[in-house]
């Protein structure tokens, strides 16, 4: 650090972005992943086809985009990364709901690398469609080498090179911080994503039985729309689709300069995810249209049609059969490689940015500190013979079980324990071009809590009495509440830990008019001048 | 295509394809608040670092 730094501070001006369309990319780049290509289109064909577009609009305007927002304004107003943001918010108990959601973030990282790497395998598989006649066999006995579940420490080369190689770019990536690694990366890979699968949709389009596959993903099954489940089904794919609640958005939206509009984009940003979602919708069924077609049955007849089963069982089987195949896997498998490695990006950041604040790092020491512990515990954890369950099981149990816990948490905490709900609005509007109503806090703050907490009891219910995917339950003990386990003790202990330095040396900006004197949060005995916080190098 | 499937075709992408037009047309016709709270001005000063200016 210069000499004239170190009086004021370690001599770092908080990241940014360059502006706001790189934001925008970014955010996007993060919310569009795995889920929409693999989850959306099964989901909605399975929960009422074009009927679904209804409970999914409500979702996405109910929930989505006003929790999309508390988490903009979360991380906007206090400038931090989730478990900064939060001690500002609410001191030092809500530092704990931030570093429960770096936790989740950093146990998401561990295998959506593993999924990653899988598909840039399969990437390069596509070229001689190298898994035959039998994609099954050759997922799970040639590629995974899956054995029984347990804990092996037989690695299987073929995933653990390619899993090494993503591991080395995000880190790479990371490490050069957030304009020149982060949005970087959006910027090259989020226009080349949208490019490749549009190429893929218009291809599947054209294939035979094209029509039979857009048919029963767009044929309203209205009898659906009275089933509750359905309208737990649109809110779930919704909320997991947004990247919401785990730190990603507040932490992205505290890299925007103060003055800067939040809602606006914040609006392109869930419009942007759920266009994509409906263009993977009428890819994967033109495509399965035409599976159906080639094997002679209906489309409801199919199986495989989500998931892990439909990119790496179903899709290359369909691949092998298609004039022109190789390209359309090369499509298809690099479409999801760039669209989980961007989202797995944000994810990481939420880990790197949280780390790099608690203890004084730099982009570059964070990423090869932080990565380095995560991609050798990836490494151990899934790049073995075990690795295929052990990653459905954390997922199911992060994503479900932990990530629904953090927006219950969030939204009851804040808007109900801490009544901080006028204040973000109030922040929202001051710097946004969208101006939110009263009906913002009752939709966070009752709507969001009533559906999540809904969905949390019914899953959690359901995971202990019928347990998950018939795996025996004291795998499911270890590796599934094992995995909450590990989330709830890592967030206890980095709460605990010393800061490098006080993170409530800080000031909002802009102040709450109707905060009264003794509030917290504005320091007004700031000094005006650089000042900066203690030096914490 | 059946005619109750292609008309949700349509109505799925003027709904969300169209409200990702119109989200971008008004975000591109009011990029930026046109007013202000004072301050909140990007000098960094609650960063720990010296005032830095855009040059």
């Amino acid at each position: 650090m210069a000499n004239q730094a170190q009086h004021v501070g370690a001599g770092r001006p908080r990241e940014q972005w360059t502006g706001q369309v790189g934001f925008i990319l970014a955010a996007i780049g993060s919310a569009v992943g795995l889920g929409n290509i693999w989850r959306f289109p099964g989901v909605a064909y399975e929960n009422g086809g074009g009927a679904f577009l209804i409970p999914y609009l409500v979702a996405l305007i109910t929930a989505g985009i006003p929790i999309l927002f508390l988490d903009y304004a979360i991380g906007h107003r206090f400038r931090g990364a989730a478990p900064t943001a939060f001690r500002r918010l609410g001191g030092r108990w809500l530092e704990g709901l931030g570093w429960f959601q770096v936790m989740i973030a950093f146990v998401i990282g561990l295998y959506y690398t593993a999924v990653i790497a899988w598909a840039l395998s399969y990437f390069v598989f596509s070229f001689d469609l190298r898994w035959g006649d039998d994609p099954a066999g050759f997922f799970v006995g040639d590629y995974l080498q899956v054995s029984d579940p347990g804990f092996s420490l037989q690695f299987v080369p073929s995933v653990l090179i390619p899993l090494a190689i993503v591991w080395l770019l995000a880190l790479i990536v990371l490490g050069a911080g957030i304009a020149k690694g982060v949005q970087r990366a959006n910027v090259v890979f989020l226009p080349l994503l949208v490019v490749a699968f549009l190429i893929l949709v218009v291809r599947a389009l054209f294939l035979d039985g094209a029509a039979e596959g857009l048919n029963a993903f767009f044929t309203p099954n209205w009898a659906a729309l009275g089933d509750p489940n359905v309208w737990i089904a649109a809110y779930s794919q919704i909320f997991f689709s947004l990247s919401i609640a785990f730190g990603i958005m507040i932490t992205y939206a505290s890299y925007r300069k103060r003055r800067s509009n939040l809602t606006g984009p914040g609006l392109v940003v869930a419009f942007s995810n759920s266009s994509f979602e409906i263009l993977a919708g009428i890819g994967v069924f033109a495509t399965l249209g035409f599976f159906a077609f080639q094997q002679g049955v209906a489309v409801d007849q199919l199986e495989g049609l989500t998931g892990v089963g439909l990119s790496f069982i179903t899709f290359p089987a369909i691949v092998s059969q298609m004039p022109g195949g190789p390209i359309f896997g090369v499509l298809f498998f690099g479409s999801l490689t760039m669209a989980g490695f961007t989202s797995l990006l944000s994810v990481l950041q939420v880990v790197s940015a949280g780390f790099q604040e608690k203890f004084g790092l730099n982009p570059r020491q964070a990423a090869v500190r932080v990565g380095a512990v995560s991609a050798l515990l990836s490494v151990l954890l899934f790049s073995t013979t075990t690795g295929l369950l052990a990653l459905d099981v954390a997922d199911q149990w992060a994503n479900n079980v932990g990530i629904v816990a953090s927006a219950v948490l969030t939204t009851v905490l804040v808007i109900w324990v801490l009544r901080k709900g006028s204040e973000l609005r109030y922040h929202l509007n001051a710097v946004s071009t969208f101006k939110l109503g009263g009906l913002w806090i009752v939709l966070v703050g009752v709507l969001a809590p009533v559906v999540l907490g809904y969905m949390l009891i019914q899953r959690i219910v359901s995971l202990i009495v019928d347990g998950y995917g018939e795996l025996p339950s004291w795998y499911l003990v270890v590796f599934g509440w094992g995995t909450i386990a590990v989330i709830l003790l890592g967030a206890l202990v980095l709460t605990v830990v010393r800061w490098g330095f006080d993170p409530e040396r800080f000031r909002v900006w802009p102040p709450y008019p109707a905060a009264g004197a003794g509030d917290r949060m504005p320091r007004a005995d700031a000094p005006d001048g650089p000042a900066g916080k203690e030096d914490r190098t | 295509m059946t005619g109750i499937a292609i008309a949700f075709l349509i109505i799925a992408l003027l709904v969300v394809w169209g409200g990702l037009v119109a989200s971008i047309l008004y975000l591109r016709r009011r990029p930026e608040s046109s007013e202000y709270p004072p301050g909140g001005e990007d000098d960094h000063r609650e960063d720990e670092a010296p005032i830095e200016h855009d040059t």
